[in-house]
């Protein structure tokens, strides 16, 4: 279970997050909404601590995130799968090895198994002509699929997703969106999205919230927050407030 | 108006001498990091070697070229000083001097910073601002010891290396112009060399060239690992590594050669 108690984060005068708190429970799919630049990829990286929240509490799994040692944290991030808008993979290295590189250097595994789980990730992401590629041999869509594979190969129990959808046709958007709930179901894990992909959404959340100016300012499930009558969300939802079920 | 000038001079000035300060106490934090991380398993030694081998490679060409270049130069330039005293004799031992003491040790450094710090800071900038290190970080793995640690060492360890060689191929191009104005056997002019270079020329300036390959890879890895702001910081560091590794080379050089001096107060 993932619990987030009054987050705060500035940048300099600017207050992104200001006294956030939300709660995932195991097996959950939350959706986080918001407009651009309202601190929902700083939430996320909050909570891995790749950004350090200026006050707050984050529990993970019972852990207290924030007072974690630097081997400790290592430890809970083995558990922790994270897919990066741009997917982020190492160019220097072609997939086998970008695959390879989080299981040969957290765990103790032969030649075969890697072999064995490597193959597994590529299969359910259905690239494994990819194999010997390098990344920028790849499309927009085959980097975020080989960056959604590196994130499970670990078999995460947790997995965040900062923007997954972004930068995609509308079909590879949905494909991918897809992607995400079959992985999310076969390996049994929490997930965090954030987006602003209603149709990335709909197929994938359980529970959504809506950020605005470092307050969670609505919550509930896609098709409360899309039918609702507030005047933000109709805004944000567009015509899908007008044809809440047109997409998806 | 002419105020308003100078007010904003000085504005300016005032801000890039605090970058200036800020950037060396960075450097002065980053490295000792450096040497905190460096001795803590796991090692990459695979990592090293690759960086070595391909750092290595790509300097090589460049160096051999200027090296050569300046081994014939510099010679061209000494003979006819050196005969107007009447001390032509003393030409391969000078040259042999100049080359082992300041030219190649320096020069392969600049060489080296221009080509190898660039690509240090340009390549970890592009990893930072594409959220590369933040996904190494993620999945568990010490970011500063994969890229950084592993790149400063390799940079410190190649450079020696590389030094020996463009000292040897300047000595080859200090002959070539030696033979067309004289006539000198290959074995003479080594034997002449190797007389007048002592232990106290030749062990200091190439052991400098290991603190001149820690500070290229310092500097690159610094300025890359730290950059901001997209494309323009991945440019940015890209271009402020080789001023400021080529600064600092200048600098540690002056240093050095007096410390020599002071260790071996007989090479004068």
């Amino acid at each position: 279970m993932v619990e987030i108690k009054k987050i705060h984060k500035s940048f300099e005068e600017m207050i992104v997050l200001d006294g956030v708190s939300l709660q995932v429970e195991n097996g959950q799919n939350l959706v986080v909404f918001g407009k651009s630049g309202t601190g929902k990829s700083v939430l996320l990286k909050c909570l891995i601590r790749l950004m350090e929240p200026d006050s707050g509490e984050i529990f993970i799994e019972g852990q207290d995130v924030l007072s974690l040692d630097h081997k400790s944290l290592n430890e809970l991030r083995k558990d922790i799968g994270f897919l990066f808008q741009s997917a982020a993979l190492y160019d220097s290295m072609n997939v086998r090895e970008n695959l390879e590189f989080p299981l040969i250097r957290n765990f103790d595994l032969d030649q075969k198994e890697l072999d064995k789980r490597v193959n597994r990730v590529l299969e359910a992401v259905s690239l494994e002509e990819a194999i010997d590629k390098m990344p920028s041999d790849l499309s927009g869509g085959m980097r975020k699929r080989i960056g959604l594979a590196r994130s499970i190969i670990t078999r995460p129990k947790l997995m965040l997703y900062d923007e997954p959808t972004t930068g995609l046709d509308p079909i590879t958007a949905k494909e991918i969106s897809s992607l995400i709930l079959e992985l999310q179901k076969a390996f049994n894990m929490t997930s965090i999205v954030v987006t602003h992909d209603v149709l990335c959404a709909k197929i994938i959340a359980d529970y959504a919230i809506v950020l605005n100016e470092g307050h969670i300012i609505h919550e509930g499930t896609i098709d409360e927050l899309v039918s609702s009558k507030d005047e933000f969300l109709k805004n944000f939802f567009g015509d899908e407030v007008v044809n809440p079920n047109g997409r998806g | 108006m002419l105020i308003s000038r100078i007010d904003s001079f000085v504005a300016i000035s005032q801000l890039r001498l605090q970058n200036f300060f800020e950037t060396l106490a960075g450097l002065f934090l980053f490295s000792v990091r450096f040497l905190k991380e460096v001795f803590v398993p796991p090692y990459e030694m695979e990592e090293v070697r690759k960086h070595m081998v391909e750092l290595g490679m790509k300097t090589l060409p460049i160096v051999g070229v200027t090296g050569f270049i300046i081994g014939l130069v510099i010679t061209m330039q000494m003979q006819p000083v050196l005969q107007r005293f009447g001390a032509e004799s003393f030409l391969p031992g000078s040259v042999g001097i100049s080359i082992v003491r300041e030219l190649g040790p320096v020069i392969t450094a600049l060489i080296f910073a221009g080509r190898v710090s660039s690509g240090i800071g340009a390549e970890l900038g592009s990893m930072r601002v594409t959220e590369q290190i933040d996904a190494m970080e993620v999945s568990g793995v010490n970011p500063f010891r994969f890229l950084v640690v592993t790149r400063i060492f390799a940079t410190t360890l190649i450079l020696p290396l590389l030094t020996v060689y463009v000292i040897f191929i300047s000595l080859i191009g200090s002959y070539i112009a030696v033979v067309l104005v004289q006539n000198m056997t290959w074995e003479y002019y080594v034997g002449r060399v190797i007389f007048a270079i002592e232990f106290g020329d030749a062990v200091p300036g190439v052991s400098k060239t290991i603190v001149f390959g820690y500070l290229v890879g310092l500097v690159g890895s610094y300025l890359g690992f730290n950059a901001k702001n997209g494309t323009e910081g991945v440019g940015r560091a890209s271009t402020t590594s080789v001023v400021i590794s080529s600064l600092l080379i200048l600098v540690f050089d002056m240093i050095l050669v007096k410390l020599t001096l002071w260790l071996w107060p007989t090479v004068k």
